[in-house]
Parts: structure tokens; C-alpha cells; sequence
């Protein structure tokens, strides 16, 4: 242990550590899927409803808004913490709450975060159903409300793309859940936040343990989107 | 009776005006095709036919209903219609699910979806793969996928948007034989579109020519071939002459036009004085020796000029004070023994000689 490779040596703790369930190491796992799954399932809730209202609806400035969407896909995750932050805190409008550095905080902060690409990408997976596919459902007697139906089924597997997503990039940032969540142990503390921390104690093992998690699940996302984008 | 009336119809896209001053009426059993070249309009009418889209000016009349004043009623009328495109296109379920959309938009009961589904797919001969996606099938395929999901809604107008334009000759042959087949049994009216001029005739009892943007002359397709109105419409049904002549007399019914000092028989009444005439190229005949008997108004000698062979046609141009293109078989231009500077007669009927007035530019 003392001669060795840190490095080395943290890797197989690391193996160690999942093989033999680290009570820490699930409890973390858990809640990190726990806090990014509600709040996917929260923000697909409102966003592919607002997405699919966006493509479906002629109103002035469609244009703007789809592209201020898109720009948000790159808003800093620290700056939401920040928003969310003041937002929720004391001082905040809805301090009242009493959501700061809490799983339930988190879970609202990522929804937030994850909105924008949420709907962004619920509004380019409908724009895919090309021209002649919606000449072709009007061509065929559809009412405006089946067209509506047969372009969202049609669109399952971008839409359902996008979600994962979204679930992606909540589960894999560490901005909002470092500030709202305030990485408290056996509380807030997430697979992200917890890896920054027990990196900067020198704590090796348990952070590259989590790292192989976080990544077994990124792997698992990616894997599950290759699957949907290739039907 | 007239189950299709169209006056002045202009549509455009933003500053791109597609189409203007179409005028169209159709009647009930009818198959019309409307043949033009690519980027003429063709597409975008049978979409303002079928009522897809709207125009932005003029009057449409569908099974007699103003379609103009009665927007309320389009998913009625457009339920009594169908249509197939170009590029075939299905939806990402099963063969069966894609065949039985329109019904189930009609809201039909679904015993009668299954019967109706699994009889199409049958006719058209892919009941093997009823349960299999859609995606997965050939574009051959996937277009009679295509043409079933319209033929289940029983339409009593079907628009094909050059349904065969991307298909193997066999199942164009297929589509089409279900298209005439429908049409004669059922009384379908058809209106086709295509740039396949011999598919316009083999399907259609008359033709529409389009050019830029408007329905530029509607006919018997043999009067469109024989007596073109302009020189577009001319040079898209293919005439290899298209020659700047004057008239110079009427004799004998026929009128005498001259081009380059010769002197040509037409039997088109003069149009303009200056004018052109069409002359489609397989009816020049070329013969060897001056012919004894030859009922043509028109004989004269003249000289091969250029032989370039288009299988089975060989193209031959033969100088004889104007020039002339004329189509001879493969086999008659070797009989014939065609060659560069070989000495021949022409002969060319009266009645093959259309004019046309002569617009500059």
C-alpha cells in the first residue's frame, strides 16, 4: 500500500469497493439517479408538451424562440446553480420552500437545467418528419388533431432520444448540484459532487469507483440512444 | 359531369410564383395526365387538387363544391380523395398499421380495417410481409405499401405525383395495370402526373401539358404529339424540327411556307406569316432512289449530313436547303445503307408539317 501506484492501487480498492457494495458508494449511486430521473421525468413532463406546442403552432418570433432554446443547450451549469440558488435560498422569492440543500432542490434545479434541451430537441425531432410525410397524413384524411397524433407517434424515437438526453447531461453535471445541493453527506451528495470532493482529499479509490459508475451509466445512455436512433 | 373545375389558380411561395393562370376541369371517370417538364408545377397542383394546400387566388370546384368559399368541408372532401407521391413514403410501423391509417382516421370499424387491409396488401402482393416494419421494405415495395394506404379509402379521385418516376419497370407495369384497373372497373378519376410522355399516353384519355407555372395545352395526347401550340410545348413532346419558315401561299388547301429558298406543304391553315414549323422526326422518310408512286406532298432530294445512332432509332440529318432531322429504325437506316454525303430522297406528308407562330426569343 505504501510502495504502490496511488493510482493503481485506488483501482482496485475502486473494484473492491463495487464488488463488495460500499454502503457509501450505493447510497450515492441511488440518490445521484434518484435526484436526475425525477428531474428528467419532471422536465420531459412540461418540456414535450411546450416542444411539441412550439412545432405544432404558427406564432410570431417561432423562430426566436426555437433558437434561444438552442442557445440555452450551452448555459453553464454553475449558473443555473447560481439562479436556482438565489432563487431558493432565504433571500429568494421562494426561500419559503425550504428546497435549498435538499434532494427535492436538486431535483427542480436540474429540471430546469434540462428544459431547454428537452424541448429544444422535442421541437427538431418533430421538424424530422419531412414534408411528404405531412402531405401524405393531410393527403389521407386526417383531422388536425390525428395529424398531430401521427407525427408525435411518428417522432417516439427522436423525442424518447432527446429525453435520454437530457437525463445525460442532469445526471453527469456537477454546477447545480456543487451550489443548490451543497454536497452534504448522506443528504445531497451525488456521484459527481462526491467525486470532486474525495479527489480533493486525496481519496482516490472512492472517487474512481464512482467515476466507474457515472460511466457505466453514460454507457448505458449511450447505448440505450444508439438503440432508439436506430429504429 | 365535371368532378374537378379550376379557374385562375396562382399559388406561390414567397417571392417564387409556381403556378399561374391554371385552368382545369375534369370529368367524373376520367384519366387525365399532366406531363411537363420537372420544376413546371406539376406536383403543386395535385396538392391544391387534393387539398392539401390552399391557392392564394383563384376558383376550385370539387365534386361541385367551391372549395374557396367552403373551407369547413375540406376533411370531408379530402376524405373522398387520395393521392400517391413521388418518393415512396411510409411510416415507422408495421406494414399493416401503415395500410390501415386512413381507414382509422375515418374512423371505420375494425373488422372492416382488417378485411379491406389484408385484401390490399394481397393485390399488390405483400401479404408475407403484413407484420414486418415498413422501413425495412424495398422503395419498390414501400411504394406499393404506399399505393395500398390509398386504394383501402376507396377515393373517388386518386392523384399519383410521378408514382413510378423512381421504380424498376416491373412495378411501374404493376402500378400501372392497378391504375387502369381501377379507373375502368371502378370509375376512378385519375389525374397523373409524370415527365414520362409514353406513360401519359398508354394511361390517359387526355393529356395536360405544363410548362412554368400553368397548364400551357390540354388534348387527346396525339393532338398534343401532332400539333403542339408552341415551340415549349414542341420541343417537350420531342420534335426534332423546330424550323423558322415564312408563308408565302395558299394552294390547293395546302399552305406553302418557305425556309432557306425551299419550299415546304403544310396543312395547317396559316397561323402568322412568320412562323415555324414542327416536323417530328419519324415522319420523314428517307428512300434511296427518287420514289415512283409517293403520295407525300412534299419530295425532294437532299443530302445525309450526319448519322447518330439513338438504339433503336438512328437520328439522321439530312441537308436539303433547311435542315432536317429524321428517325429511322436501326434496321432501316442499315438497309439503307445511311452513310455521311450518301444522296437520298425526302419524303414528308403535308399533314406532318405543323405551324406554329413564331414568337421571338
Amino acid at each position: 500500500m505504501v510502495n504502490g501506484n496511488p493510482i493503481i492501487e485506488g483501482f482496485i480498492e475502486a473494484i473492491e469497493l463495487i464488488i463488495a457494495l460500499d454502503p457509501q458508494v450505493v447510497e450515492i449511486t441511488i440518490r445521484s439517479l434518484y435526484v436526475s430521473l425525477t428531474a428528467t421525468f419532471f422536465a420531459a413532463l412540461i418540456a414535450l408538451p411546450l416542444g411539441a406546442l412550439i412545432y405544432f403552432y404558427e406564432f410570431r418570433g417561432k423562430h426566436a424562440v426555437v433558437s434561444t432554446l438552442q442557445t440555452l443547450y450551452a448555459l453553464p451549469t454553475v449558473i443555473v446553480g447560481l439562479l436556482m440558488f438565489l432563487l431558493l435560498s432565504n433571500i429568494g422569492p421562494f426561500g419559503f420552500l425550504r428546497l435549498l440543500y435538499t434532494p427535492g432542490g436538486m431535483i427542480v434545479t436540474q429540471t430546469v437545467l434540462i428544459i431547454p434541451l428537452l424541448m429544444g430537441l422535442t421541437v427538431s425531432a418533430l421538424s424530422g418528419i419531412d414534408r411528404d410525410k405531412r402531405y401524405t397524413i393531410t393527403a389521407l384524411g386526417a383531422s388536425r388533431l390525428q395529424t398531430v397524433m401521427t407525427i408525435i407517434a411518428e417522432a417516439r424515437f427522436a423525442v424518447m432520444a432527446g429525453v435520454l438526453l437530457g437525463f445525460g447531461r442532469a445526471i453527469a453535471e456537477v454546477g447545480t448540484v456543487m451550489i443548490v445541493g451543497g454536497n452534504i453527506r448522506g443528504a445531497t451528495r451525488v456521484l459527481t459532487t462526491a467525486i470532486a470532493l474525495n479527489t480533493s482529499m486525496a481519496n482516490y479509490s472512492l472517487s474512481i469507483a464512482l467515476g466507474i459508475i457515472l460511466l457505466a451509466v453514460a454507457l448505458g445512455v449511450n447505448i440505450a440512444l444508439s438503440l432508439f436512433q436506430r429504429r | 359531369m365535371t368532378i374537378i373545375e379550376a379557374h385562375n389558380i396562382r399559388k406561390v411561395y414567397g417571392s417564387l410564383e409556381v403556378l399561374h393562370d391554371v385552368d382545369l376541369s375534369v370529368g367524373e371517370g376520367e384519366i387525365l395526365a399532366l406531363i411537363g417538364p420537372s420544376g413546371s408545377g406539376k406536383s403543386t397542383l395535385l396538392r391544391i387538387l387534393d387539398l392539401i394546400e390552399p391557392a392564394n387566388e383563384g376558383e376550385l370546384l370539387v365534386f361541385g363544391i367551391d372549395t374557396v368559399a367552403d373551407r369547413g368541408r375540406w376533411l370531408d372532401l379530402r376524405r373522398r380523395m387520395g393521392m400517391l407521391f413521388q418518393r415512396p413514403i411510409v411510416f415507422n410501423s408495421s406494414v399493416y398499421d401503415n395500410v390501415a391509417m386512413g381507414l382509422r382516421y375515418r374512423r371505420a370499424p375494425g373488422d372492416d380495417i382488417d378485411r379491406k387491409v389484408k385484401e390490399a396488401l394481397e393485390a399488390v402482393g405483400l401479404s408475407r410481409y403484413i407484420k414486418s416494419r415498413a422501413t425495412d421494405l424495398s422503395g419498390g415495395e414501400q411504394q406499393r405499401v404506399a399505393l395500398s394506404r390509398v386504394l383501402v379509402t376507396d377515393p373517388e379521385i386518386l392523384f399519383l405525383d410521378e408514382p413510378t418516376a423512381n421504380l424498376d419497370p416491373t412495378s411501374t407495369a404493376t402500378i400501372e395495370a392497378i391504375v387502369a384497373q381501377l379507373n375502368r372497373e371502378a370509375g376512378t378519376t385519375v389525374l397523373i402526373s409524370t415527365h414520362d410522355l409514353a406513360q401519359g399516353q398508354r394511361l390517359a384519355h387526355r393529356v395536360g401539358v405544363m410548362i412554368e407555372g400553368t397548364i400551357a395545352q390540354t388534348g387527346p395526347s396525339r393532338e398534343i404529339f401532332r400539333e403542339p401550340k408552341d415551340r415549349r410545348i414542341a420541343r417537350f413532346v420531342g420534335a426534332e424540327n423546330i424550323i423558322p419558315a415564312r408563308v408565302i401561299a395558299r394552294r390547293e388547301g395546302f399552305t406553302v411556307v418557305e425556309a432557306k429558298g425551299k419550299e415546304i406543304f403544310s396543312a395547317t391553315p396559316p397561323p402568322a406569316d412568320e412562323v415555324e414549323m414542327v416536323i417530328r422526326g419519324e415522319d420523314i422518310s428517307l428512300h434511296r432512289r427518287k420514289p415512283g408512286y409517293e403520295e407525300a406532298e412534299n419530295l425532294f432530294p437532299a443530302t445525309v449530313a450526319a448519322v447518330e445512332p439513338t438504339a433503336p432509332f438512328v437520328n439522321v440529318a439530312v441537308h436539303c436547303g433547311c435542315d432536317l432531322t429524321a428517325l429511322v429504325t436501326a434496321r432501316r437506316a442499315e438497309t439503307l445503307d445511311l452513310r455521311e454525303g450518301l444522296e437520298v430522297w425526302v419524303s414528308l406528308q403535308a399533314k406532318a408539317v405543323h405551324l406554329i407562330p413564331r414568337r421571338e426569343g
